[in-house]
């Protein structure tokens, strides 16, 4: 039979299975193979804590969204059109979220009777109708044909079993009309000292992919075209891995040494994971014994002269929060990364949240002010991880940058960006030239950014002892003296505002004026900007700024607020942000505040909008 | 380690300008004096040393040596002093320590350090008590011990400081004490030679909290009976005669004396490199039939994790060749765009 092929302009799919079903894998395969078509893009996982749920439970499904475009995008997608549902569980989570219309693909074996029962059906809904009236559902025997596909090969029917993620993805392959090839050459890389399984994936794939051809089921297969995006060279990059190779370049062009010193904590340990892959670039981690090691090996690290890095998430910031004030009084740079996730206490360890931020603006004891920067992408987090190095170093302070669960495990085509391009960075450590009188000052401070020098161990003539009490200025000695700790509190606070001077002026998305201006700082910034553009296509007088530094915050924005009738600020927590603008800048802002572990997406934060401004 | 310096250093060089503020007649005056005595026949550059301590009345000494030194807080010097090993391997790095910031707060520290053997060196000042909160029980103090915080006496039973260390995989156990100012000087430079992680418990008087915690090992009356000197290859051998001895009873130790029933040859030859050695000297501390060890303990060689560490970079760098992150940018699928 003749198949249609209709060209559509943007698709969201969600792969849903059990923990074991491999849906990540298969959500990271479809992405890559996505990225090489030329699509924009932007994905979302969203996996259990428990690392194998009980197998068919509810508590035990992972998901993987991906959104894919003709156009330049900037989330996820809030509703799938399609869901690949491997098993009950999977199907009864996220079905609720699937639009009427949409596509339902599912494995019927997996639909037995204790799968169901595991799952809360009653009946099996593939064959009680309950579906049929609402989406459009297709049900393959995935178990059984991939069974029959691998008949010859002599293989564990378990082993069998478990490609049919790839059978599922050979199916959208050809649903979406993608290569099949670049997943055969990374399963032979994959898999290459065990040829068997290679064979065996690739046996699933292409069957899905010719079943999808030659039933009688599937009529129609759709094209995306490629995305508009500026010429160059591009990638798929998932966020952990971005900032990691932010901060193996900061130490490349800084020509510092990195040091990385942290305790695995979900979701940062990915970037222990990627550094401690990248010896050959003379990159030290250390594994420590818990979190305030870490931080503390990273302290020792900076005063010694290194590139000082330790990245945690919130529980971890709570424990390090005594040794970031250290990094603070001592004045030494210090990148400190925290991945946020849904809190309090372990809260939501594989969750996204944005709850943090008051945490590590203020939850550090005594006056003890530090640089705050987030990044809004997962390609972004390269640029802003190897920014808060620069700064870092160039000013002498701690820099504390925040990311989420989202955007490191998330994915986004990306331009390959050059080193030479980087914003330059330049190191000097004190010499003897900095000797006066016979005494070396270590908090004799430049001018223009308050850094005092970086004087290591080792430098002959510079010995000199730093510490947690607090010290005269210039000299550095501990010191009780009343307007000398006034003095440096406010120096303190005078150096991280000094900061500022760095940003150009802050960009507007829109008009310079106008009804309402959506405010945004770290993951928020996509579904805002895409919320913004919807909106002024109708005609609303909208406009959207993002937020890339937290503290200091840009000089220019409070005459960019008051030229507005109305802010919102949308943030994945119960109103932080909107707590530190309206106390800096007098403005009645409105939050727009959904806590449940997931991004906000781009329809809520347009509804609230139109409850503001109408 | 540093140990091509052609300087020639006196005492003077290693002490700062800072007044030193500890109380009159504190033990710590005596430690001070001695590694200010010791570091000049070291053979490090000044500018190569650093001192890392954490919080209370030991942590203070940093201030008071003219190296590179760092104050930090309660119970992480260990922490912060591996991160500063790690950034630069060359550097001789001390750790100055006291029973609560080691073995209290920052005990997880301690024993991560012992066993990851970095070649630091700790000097733990044990006086048995917190001085700078002034007068509370340590994990050091005896069972009972009256104090503000217990008025009816302590309840916990004490860490036995070297026994927790052997059982961490220390590669170097020692012991001296304050007013003992030759072995002192001779166990700080032992510290200094060993290479991996040198852990020196100095026994040290708050005369202020905790007067006369170690008269009896440091009287002229009872030291003879109650401190075995160690010395590796030689006899267990203690009291003014040197008349006393311990042996192995099975595997228990007892007290013998030389004389009628008893010769040199049946005593305990003591050997740094055994364990089973180390760990039975290590339990005689807090048994008030026995003396209580000073001098090495156990000292073995075992890689350190810094040359480990180094081992692997080159090995890395050797396979892959010294690369640039741009290779790891371009890497994987890439396309395109025209």
């Amino acid at each position: 039979m003749r198949k249609l092929t209709q060209q559509v302009d943007e698709v969201v799919i969600r792969f849903a299975g059990d923990s074991g079903d491999g849906m990540q894998l298969t959500g990271s395969r479809f992405t890559e193979t996505t990225a090489i078509a030329g699509n924009d893009l932007s994905t979302l996982p969203d996996f259990p804590a428990e690392i194998r749920a009980p197998s068919g439970s509810l508590a035990g499904v992972s998901a993987f969204q991906i959104k894919f475009s003709s156009k330049d995008i900037h989330t996820p997608g809030d509703a799938p059109d399609v869901l690949v549902a491997m098993n009950p569980a999977a199907l009864k989570v996220h079905q609720k979220e699937l639009p009427p219309g949409g596509t339902i693909i599912c494995n019927s074996n997996a639909f037995s009777s204790k799968n169901l029962k595991l799952a809360g059906y009653e009946t099996n809904p593939l064959e009680d109708g309950t579906l049929d009236d609402y989406y459009t559902l297709y049900s393959a025997e995935m178990g059984k044909i991939v069974a029959r596909a691998c008949a010859d090969m002599g293989l564990p029917s378990k082993t069998v079993d478990r490609t049919k993620n790839f059978f599922a993805l050979g199916l959208l392959f050809w649903i979406y009309d993608r290569p099949t090839q670049p997943t055969k050459d990374w399963l032979a890389i994959k898999f290459g000292k065990r040829p068997e399984l290679v064979e065996a994936n690739i046996r699933a794939m292409d069957a899905g992919y010719n079943y999808g051809d030659t039933t009688e089921i599937f009529t129609t297969r759709y094209t995306v075209d490629k995305a508009n995006l500026p010429p160059g060279t591009y990638r798929n990059v998932v966020g952990n891995h971005a900032l990691s190779m932010g901060l193996a370049a900061a130490a490349e062009k800084s020509g510092l040494e990195l040091f990385y010193g942290g305790y695995p904590i979900t979701p940062a340990s990915d970037i222990l994971h990627s550094l401690s892959a990248w010896k050959h670039l003379g990159i030290k981690t250390f594994q420590a014994e818990d979190e305030i090691a870490g931080i503390g090996s990273a302290i020792g690290a900076a005063f010694t002269g290194n590139l000082g890095i330790t990245a945690t998430s919130g529980p971890g910031i709570a424990l390090k929060g005594e040794a970031l004030g250290l990094a603070v009084i001592a004045e030494l740079p210090l990148v400190i990364i925290n991945v946020q996730r849904g809190g309090p206490s372990t809260g939501l360890p594989t969750k996204t949240e944005q709850s943090d931020l008051l945490q590590v603006m203020y939850g550090r004891n005594g006056e003890a002010p530090m640089p705050v920067v987030a990044s809004a992408t997962p390609g972004d987090s390269f640029f802003v991880a190897y920014e808060a190095c620069r700064i870092a170093v160039k000013y002498m302070t701690p820099v504390m940058l925040l990311t989420d669960g989202y955007l490191v495990n998330g994915s986004e085509p990306w331009q390959v960006p050059q080193l030479d391009n980087l914003h330059p960075f330049d190191v000097k450590f004190a010499d003897k030239d900095q000797i006066v009188d016979g005494q070396f000052m270590p908090y004799l401070r430049q001018k223009k950014t308050l850094a005092r020098p970086w004087a290591i161990p080792g430098t002959e003539g510079l010995e000199h002892r730093i510490g947690g009490l607090e010290k005269e200025d210039v000299t550095g000695n501990v010191s009780y003296d009343p307007e000398n700790h006034h003095h440096m509190v406010e120096t303190r606070a005078l150096k991280v505002e000094k900061i500022a001077a760095e940003f150009g002026s802050t960009e507007i998305f829109g008009n310079t004026s106008g009804d309402l201006l959506i405010l945004s700082w770290g993951s928020t910034k996509g579904a805002c900007r895409s919320s913004a553009e919807m909106l002024q296509t109708d005609g609303k007088k909208v406009s959207h700024v993002h937020l890339r530094w937290i503290n200091p915050l840009p000089n220019d924005l409070g005459e960019i607020l008051i030229k507005f009738k109305n802010v919102l600020i949308p943030e994945i927590n119960y109103g932080q942000l909107i707590k530190m603008i309206r106390s800096e800048f007098l403005v009645d802002a409105k939050g727009l505040n959904l806590v449940r572990g997931k991004p906000i997406s781009s329809s809520n934060i347009m509804q609230s909008a139109i409850d503001l401004i109408g | 380690m540093s140990e091509s310096s052609v300087k020639t250093y006196t005492r003077t060089d290693f002490s700062s300008d800072q007044a030193v503020r500890w109380c009159p007649g504190c033990g710590d005056y005596a430690i001070l004096a001695q590694t200010q005595k010791v570091f000049p026949d070291l053979g490090v550059d000044k500018e190569n040393f650093v001192f890392i301590s954490g919080i209370g009345c030991s942590s203070r000494f940093p201030y008071y040596m003219n190296t590179y030194g760092f104050h930090t807080i309660h119970g992480r010097a260990a922490a912060i002093a591996s991160g500063v090993k790690l950034s630069n391997p060359d550097l001789s790095v001390w750790v100055v320590t006291g029973d609560g910031d080691a073995l209290s707060i920052g005990g997880n520290h301690t024993i991560h350090l012992l066993r990851r053997n970095l070649d630091i060196n700790v000097m733990l000042f044990n006086n048995r008590i917190y001085g700078l909160t002034k007068g509370q029980y340590s994990p050091t103090s005896e069972v009972g011990k009256i104090t503000k915080s217990t008025p009816m006496g302590s309840l916990d039973r004490p860490f036995n400081s070297l026994a927790l260390s052997l059982g961490a995989g220390a590669t170097f156990v020692s012991r001296t004490i304050d007013r003992e100012t030759k072995h002192m000087q001779e166990m700080i430079s032992r510290s200094h030679g060993h290479k991996g992680t040198s852990f020196l418990e100095i026994y040290q008087n708050c005369n202020i909290f905790n007067n006369g915690a170690f008269a009896p090992l440091t009287d002229k009356e009872t030291k003879g009976d109650t401190v075995l000197w160690l010395e590796n290859k030689q006899p267990l051998l203690f009291g003014v005669q040197k008349n006393m001895g311990i042996r192995l009873d099975g595997n228990k130790p007892i007290v013998i004396e030389i004389g009628d029933k008893w010769s040199v040859d049946d005593v305990l030859v003591h050997d740094e490199s055994d364990y089973v050695i180390a760990a039975l000297l290590s339990n005689l501390t807090y048994q008030p039939d026995f003396p209580d060890p000073i001098g090495v303990l156990y000292a073995i060689d075992s890689e350190t994790y810094e040359d480990a560490m180094v081992k692997q970079i080159n090995t890395a760098i050797a396979k892959k060749g010294s690369s640039s992150v741009q290779d790891i940018l371009n890497a994987g699928d890439t396309w395109v765009v025209e």
